[in-house]
């Protein structure tokens, strides 16, 4: 039973992977673009969050809200202001631009936020659920529903809606979109601010359900690359699918070896990926 | 391609030499060490980050090996320190070889992304392997047994040896620029595809560059251990050490034999003076700037401080001083 529960319990958290996983995905796919500072976007979810509790006693629907409202912002800005810019750059630009912005944001937040771990004052969801023996505390039961809901909304989005098809065919021919009427900039653009705002809200379930500190972001974005990498790059079905993957094997491997070992067990699990299926679960060959 | 003219060139090596000489106070032979010990890592980097154009964020890890090593081998053996260095170095080369050749068939942000989650992965695992000493990490001998154990109680000796390594490495920087390998390189730079059609051995030459890389940068680990006589997870595989690398580097200029030296130039003393201006409370201060220079030097400048000198010098001082 106890197995039982480490299972539900990295499920739920690899819900969130998944979540914030997607948007990472969708630029990758998108553009061939890989955002270092992804894991950071979650982190500042995270304390836009605290920040809407703490200072304006808002609840989950409002600090969710206003977490993927400021991060979709963000992620617009700084496409608008640095993507656009570094896209068809050299390597070095590419990697720089983003990598620079994660240790921008993180240690900014180290700076204003101190080290310290925090997490969220009790909100109105509290309490556990008792399931058949298995107890599930009810923020990460709420927080990992909402994650694979909202995972799903993103990709239907993506697959039935008429800006989805724009975003899709931008991305798989960005000539032949600007001759059928779509303007490739203000795709990505768009793109850049779902991506970020997944990640905001993801930011906002974590924040629900488990404590956090500044360092967060750095572990998030190298867990986001392996979730990506194992779905396949460009696929949010993969994303959803390789995060529920990663979620339990962190916590199957907190649990059997001990939890500093999760994050050593994912890592080695890219490498090893990268060594035999580098196009991951679902991704094209 | 500009071959350095041997003024320029004369003249740094006579400023390095002097410098302890007219400067002895400890703290500018201080200053002078780590600026060596970051130009010689950063010139590492710029092998394969500069000049071969695929982008190591997680250098630490070849560092952070060549810098546990030594203390290792006094650890468990009593041996001198410096009889570490090459199993440090044999293990970087393997790591190497281990990451650069499932990396280097894919686009050059595979290779990014496999450096950072390595040298994470090896730093958190190192916090909790008791061989190594875990998270307090592990130290050297306090005093010398004999002039092997390079301990020294002043720096001046440590400076002279760093001085030799970063001249034998930009030595060897310099005649790859100007061999058929340097040739290679700056091909799989400009574009992989085009290089490849040419005949350029693409992956066998981005394995070497990364090898001949973290050779050199694992052995700036060994230095910088056996200097100091201490080595923890952070100390040796943190993040931080792969920034600096990067930013030193791109600062300068990345793929420019001089540039790794210009970067340090500025950002080594631009980091004692934050440390010594803010404290301890300084270092957090100093990340947030290195972040945002990496940020503009990506969005403006990628080619750093060297081009944007070619660009703006008037003609008759470019023709002088630039190499």
């Amino acid at each position: 039973m106890l197995l039982l529960q480490v299972i539900v319990g990295g499920l739920l958290l690899g819900a969130i992977y998944a979540l914030f996983s997607s948007g990472l995905t969708l630029i990758w796919g998108m553009m061939n673009f890989i955002n270092f500072a992804h894991g950071e976007f979650v982190m500042l979810g995270m304390y836009v969050s605290l920040l809407v509790v703490v200072w304006l006693g808002g609840g989950p629907a409002a600090f969710g809200f206003t977490a993927a409202f400021s991060l979709f912002v963000l992620g617009v800005f700084v496409y608008l202001s640095l993507i656009r810019y570094v896209l068809r750059g050299p390597m070095l630009s590419q990697i720089l631009s983003t990598f620079g912005l994660a240790l921008l944001l993180r240690y900014t937040a180290f700076w204003i936020f101190s080290a310290n771990f925090v997490s969220l004052p009790q909100t109105s969801l509290s309490g556990t659920l008792n399931v058949g023996g298995v107890l599930m505390p009810v923020p990460q039961l709420v927080a990992g529903v909402i994650a694979i809901l909202l995972t799903i909304g993103l990709h239907l989005m993506l697959t039935r809606t008429k800006v989805g098809s724009q975003l899709l065919a931008v991305s798989e021919d960005r000539g032949a979109a600007m001759l059928m009427g779509i303007r490739p900039d203000r795709m990505q653009a768009l793109a850049w601010g779902l991506s970020a705002g997944a990640a905001g809200i993801a930011g906002a379930l974590m924040a629900i359900a488990y404590p956090w500190s500044p360092s967060v972001g750095e572990t998030f974005g190298l867990t986001a690359f392996v979730v990506v990498a194992l779905g396949g790059f460009g696929s949010v079905p993969g994303a959803l699918l390789a995060g529920l993957i990663i979620g339990l094997i962190q916590a199957l491997s907190a649990f059997w070896f001990g939890p500093i070992y999760k994050d050593i067990i994912v890592y080695a699990l890219f490498v090893a990926l990268l060594w035999l299926r580098p196009q991951g679960l679902m991704g094209k060959a | 391609m500009k071959i350095p003219s041997i003024s320029p060139t004369i003249l740094l090596a006579a400023a390095l030499l002097i410098y302890p000489l007219v400067f002895s106070g400890a703290f500018y032979l201080d200053v002078g060490v780590t600026f060596l010990l970051a130009a010689i890592s950063a010139s590492a980097w710029n092998i394969v980050g500069g000049y071969a154009g695929q982008v190591s964020v997680g250098h630490a890890m070849f560092f952070g090996l060549g810098a546990y090593a030594p203390l290792l081998c006094y650890t468990l053996f009593q041996w001198a320190p410096i009889a570490g260095i090459p199993f440090g170095i044999v293990f970087s080369i393997a790591l190497a070889v281990l990451i650069g050749i499932p990396t280097f068939r894919l686009t050059g942000h595979y290779f990014s992304m496999a450096t950072i989650a390595v040298a994470e992965l090896i730093r958190i695992y190192f916090g909790t392997w008791d061989l190594v000493g875990a998270a307090i990490g592990l130290q050297g001998p306090a005093t010398a047994r004999g002039w092997w154990d390079l301990t020294f109680r002043s720096e001046l000796p440590y400076y002279y040896i760093f001085l030799a390594v970063l001249a034998v490495l930009l030595y060897l920087t310099f005649m790859i620029e100007r061999r058929r390998f340097g040739y290679y390189l700056r091909a799989i730079k400009a574009g992989e595809r085009a290089a490849r059609s040419l005949g350029v051995p693409v992956q066998q030459t981005k394995i070497k560059a990364l090898v001949l890389s973290a050779v050199f940068t694992s052995l700036a680990g060994s230095l910088y251990s056996v200097k100091t006589g201490f080595i923890d997870p952070e100390s040796g595989f943190g993040i931080l050490v792969s920034v600096q690398m990067v930013i030193i580097a791109a600062l300068g200029g990345a793929g420019r034999l001089y540039g790794p030296l210009v970067g340090a130039l500025i950002l080594i003393p631009l980091q004692t003076a934050t440390n010594t201006w803010f404290g301890g409370g300084g270092t957090g201060l100093t990340f947030i700037l290195y972040g945002g220079i990496i940020v503009l030097i990506a969005r403006y400048e990628p080619g750093g401080l060297f081009e944007l000198w070619e660009r703006i010098a008037p003609r008759r001082w470019r023709h002088k001083n630039a190499s």
